[in-house]
């Protein structure tokens, strides 16, 4: 399952999910809100998505990790909406039988996300300018 | 024939409204781009982008028809 939330993300909800006797490991991993950004102090930001595009290539990168490694279970959140400083901002997590596949299938997911999920991220600078991120312009990955 | 296009992040500011109808002769989702940013000022050249024709990704070369629904989407930046 690959939701786009307006509202906050509750981990503990989604971690219910993954729930299976056949797992005996779990991954997850969370992007929270950091307070600078290419050398820029950050102290808000917001992200909007295509929400039905978004769940739709989303669950693709979930079809292909499920097809790609020996795991049982994968589900990713975005928010969408206004964010603050250590808000978290996206939740994934794996269960699978072993630990390797669990953290390999999680890194997978955010990875494919950040590239291929249409979701946009507006940062408000504490210079009171504000800016749509546009990764190809920027020096870090 | 007429269509709909809906804008997101940057290309919503720079059009100035989330969606609109518009009549055009463009033959696919690519002339209607360069259509809509010689018009509009885009700053983001088509090979940045990516377009939706009714809630499918599709290749710029899609034909257009009559009701389409076009979507632009600007580089992504999830995460």
């Amino acid at each position: 399952m690959f939701k786009i939330s307006p509202e906050p993300i509750d981990p503990a909800v989604l971690a219910r999910e993954l729930r299976d006797p056949a797992a005996g490991a779990c991954a997850t991993f969370e992007g929270w809100v950091r307070n600078r950004n290419d050398g820029r102090a950050v102290v808000a930001l917001e992200y909007e998505a295509h929400a039905l595009l978004a769940e739709r290539e989303g669950g693709r990168i979930l079809e292909e990790a499920l097809a790609k490694f020996p795991i049982v279970k994968a589900v990713c959140a975005h928010r969408t909406g206004a964010l603050a400083l250590g808000d978290l901002a996206v939740w994934v997590g794996v269960a699978a039988e072993h630990r390797g596949a669990a953290f390999d299938a999680c890194r997978y997911i955010i990875d494919q996300t950040k590239l291929r999920v249409p979701i946009w991220k507006r940062e408000h600078y504490a210079d009171g300018t504000v800016d749509w991120i546009n990764p190809a312009e920027r020096k870090a990955p | 024939m007429t269509v709909r296009v809906q804008y997101f992040a940057i290309l919503r500011e720079q059009r100035g409204v989330a969606q609109e109808s518009l009549v055009t002769e463009a033959a696919t989702a690519g002339d209607l781009y360069e259509e809509l940013r010689a018009r509009h000022g885009f700053t983001l050249p088509q090979e940045r982008l990516r377009t939706a024709v009714n809630d499918e990704f599709a290749p710029w070369t899609t034909p257009l028809r009559e009701g389409d629904a076009i979507v632009f989407l600007p580089p992504v930046a999830g995460g």
